[in-house]
């Protein structure tokens, strides 16, 4: 692949939203990038700079607390055309936990006010207020007939509109609104999940999918060399253990008993 | 003196006795059950205390309070402390039950030194009346437990605004979200803080968790940052770091840890030999330092009682195994760990290294903040690895990520086949540096205990 241009990796507010390990996913995707001999950079937008998307391949966003997802509310708003418009043109993202809210439709956060969202995903996230549990613990999900683990950490609750394809199915944990089954959303070639641990070094599966995603999007070949992935396959392999035995309600119930808020 | 209070002493006393019995040294359960029988068991206990000091925040706990007893009981005062992790509501009562006598009543003179965890502080404080109460620092730990830190800096300010008037506040000023905390202090604040421009070792790599003042919404920034968000802070609209009572400068390494001169309220500056390394245990020192002074201790007894500080359970405890030299540094959240392996980095040596990832309540059930901690700086300086522990293998997909050497296999979850591992693949005159999880450590630091040849290098906080 030498001699292609490298793929470059978008990370909007990382100083903001990199909550729960979210940093290892632009590292994982460095990583098998360059297992093929393919070159790979991360580049950091920051509120009031300009986002060259023409020259980006694939845009990661995490998540934050509330507070910091106000402070990028206005920043990203601003964003909004870009973002759908790149959603259209088949441009990559991954969306995790509050990036994932914010890049649906809007958020009605803890306190009732209502945050709009860029509209990336045909969705609405609701908190359901203080006195409604949290949805935390450890998730294992059904993609394409792979499986999908991490860790969730969510007051939110996120439903999608008729028409929008979920990403996962549940199969342990709260997933996108503890009610239907379903975790995350995906929108062209655009993914929102809930899951933290952080997603993509513990999914090698999911990684290899945005790049290839983003490398026929260049036009050139998605495919890639299979990875021996030794410690990937050992890692994903505990997670589900733990996600099976040790579900998401455990960690809800804990913190409803502890009374805490947000 | 209340029936139901000498009913609620007993109850507790009689249950400590029966959980001692059956072997598990259970601190918190005889205070849950004492608590059923008189929910004011605490507050009426507690107000028979001369003074109490109550410590919270992220990091440093439990060593701030071994310190802060050493120094009372060299002053002569009779300090009654909870032991360390038993830093709940009944954790502070089974101390206070324990203390007590027959008659319900608790010896004359005494002062309270209780650790108490950052989701409890708001229930003890306004349980136990404290004099003093002291905040450490507020990082990025267990979120799957505590919620968000805003959660827990919006519960600390309501829990001061109700203290009495006359408690004093003891905060660390290098912390923004510790320092603003004077805005919600009812009445004498403390300040202490590091008054050293050249020992910064903070880097792009390590997360800040305080990013802006949430009063005013503008950044913090930073004429000079020690690590993680702690530093000399300022903001655009004019708030800016005040200046500390209670520093430390001239901090250098040397002796079996850190010198630094402490200067107090009264301006004296006292030499201080700190035998534990770091800054995170001068920050340690500083606040211990600041209860005591505040209690009416003076700089000479300060000094001398930080110079014999003991680690505390697994804080930067040396111990010896059958001849073998054997470490262990506590590292529970990313700015914990990044400060203990910064403090390795900082011997230059490379290290053996035995690293434990447990997902246990205690621990947080959420491992991801291994992503969040900075392991890079710290392969070039690993000379071997074994892991354990529940989460063993995410620990070893993020220290493969970091670029550590592969590590030793077969690879084990239990702590007890990975210590002997470790143990019996250490060089000759090797030391064994192991960073645990808090039930890893627990359970590590049980173990080792037990093996022959062990020698007692430790005492409990």
């Amino acid at each position: 692949m030498s001699g292609e241009a490298a793929i470059v990796v978008d990370v909007l507010y990382p100083d903001l939203l990199n909550l729960y390990g979210d940093r290892g996913n632009a590292r994982a995707l460095v990583r098998r990038c360059e297992a093929r001999g393919i070159d790979a950079v991360v580049r950091r937008v920051d509120p009031g700079d300009e986002w060259d998307d023409a020259s980006c391949d694939i845009v990661l966003v995490g998540g934050g607390q509330d507070r910091e997802q106000r402070r990028v509310e206005a920043d990203l708003l601003r964003r909004g055309q870009q973002l759908r418009d790149w959603r259209d043109g088949g441009g990559v993202a991954l969306a995790v936990c509050g990036g994932y809210q914010l890049f649906g439709r809007s958020y009605r956060g803890i306190d009732g006010a209502v945050m709009e969202g860029v509209g990336v995903f045909d969705a609405v996230s609701v908190h359901p207020g203080p006195d409604v549990t949290r949805c935390v613990g450890n998730v294992a999900a059904l993609w394409e007939g792979e499986t999908l683990v991490g860790f969730e950490n969510h007051g939110g609750r996120t439903y999608l509109n008729a028409g929008q394809e979920r990403l996962a199915e549940v199969v342990a944990g709260f997933g996108n609104n503890g009610g239907d089954g379903g975790e995350g959303a995906r929108a062209g070639n655009c993914f929102g999940t809930y899951l933290h641990g952080a997603v993509l070094p513990n999914n090698p599966r999911l990684a290899d999918r945005l790049i290839s995603l983003a490398l026929e999007r260049r036009g050139e070949s998605g495919a890639l060399a299979p990875l021996e992935d030794r410690a990937e396959t050992r890692a994903h392999a505990e997670a589900l253990r733990t996600a099976l035995r040790r579900p998401a309600e455990s960690g809800g119930v804990l913190q409803s008993v502890r009374g805490l808020r947000g | 003196m209340t029936t139901r209070r000498l009913a609620g002493v007993w109850a507790g006393k009689l249950t400590r006795r029966s959980t001692r019995l059956l072997g598990s040294g259970g601190t918190a359960l005889p205070g849950l059950v004492a608590e059923r029988v008189d929910r004011d068991l605490t507050r009426e206990l507690a107000s028979g205390l001369d003074a109490a000091v109550l410590v919270t925040g992220t990091n440093g706990k439990t060593t701030t309070s071994a310190m802060l007893s050493r120094i009372l009981t060299r002053a002569e005062r009779r300090v009654l402390h909870n032991r360390a992790g038993s830093n709940l509501m009944r954790g502070v009562l089974t101390s206070l039950i324990d203390a007590s006598g027959a008659n319900g009543r608790l010896p004359t003179g005494l002062v309270g030194v209780f650790e108490t965890d950052e989701a409890a502080f708001d229930d003890v404080a306004e349980a136990v009346k404290p004099s003093a109460v002291l905040f450490t620092n507020l990082m990025r730990d267990q979120l799957d437990r505590y919620g968000e830190i805003d959660a827990i800096a919006g519960r600390w300010s309501r829990a001061l605004a109700e203290l009495d008037p006359s408690t004093r506040v003891v905060l660390n000023i290098d912390d923004p979200l510790i320092s603003t905390l004077e805005r919600a202090a009812p009445g004498p604040v403390s300040r202490f803080g590091i008054e050293d421009a050249r020992v910064g070792t903070a880097t792009e790599a390590e997360l800040a968790d305080a990013l802006w003042d949430p009063a005013s919404g503008d950044d913090f920034r930073y004429d000079h940052r020690f690590y993680a968000h702690l530093g000399h802070w300022y903001t655009a609209s004019g708030a800016r770091r005040p200046a500390p009572q209670i520093s430390a400068s001239e901090i250098a390494p040397g002796g079996e840890g850190m010198r630094f001169a402490l200067t107090l309220a009264d301006g004296e500056a006292l030499p201080v030999e700190l035998p534990a390394e770091g800054l995170y245990s001068v920050y340690n020192a500083l606040a211990a330092a600041a209860a005591a002074s505040a209690l009416g201790v003076d700089g000479g007894t300060i000094a001398a009682a930080l110079g014999e500080h003991r680690a505390s359970f697994g804080r930067q405890e040396a111990l010896r195994v059958g001849g073998r030299r054997v470490r262990i540094l506590l590292g529970k959240n990313p700015a914990g760990m990044n400060q203990a392996l910064r403090t390795l980095q900082g011997e230059g040596a490379r290290h053996h290294m035995l690293v434990i990832l447990n997902d246990g309540i205690a621990d947080g059930t959420d491992v991801s903040w291994i992503w969040d901690t900075d392991w890079e700086a710290q392969a070039a300086h690993c000379a071997s690895l074994t892991l354990a522990g529940d989460r063993v293998n995410e620990l070893a997909l993020r220290l493969e990520y970091a670029g550590f050497p592969a590590p030793r296999e077969p690879r084990r979850a239990e702590i007890g086949a990975a210590l002997e591992q470790a143990l019996d693949a250490l060089p000759q005159d090797a030391e064994l540096v192991i960073l645990p999880t808090y039930t890893a450590l627990i359970e590590a630091r049980g173990l080792l205990g037990r093996m022959p040849g062990a020698t007692e290098l430790w005492e409990t906080a």
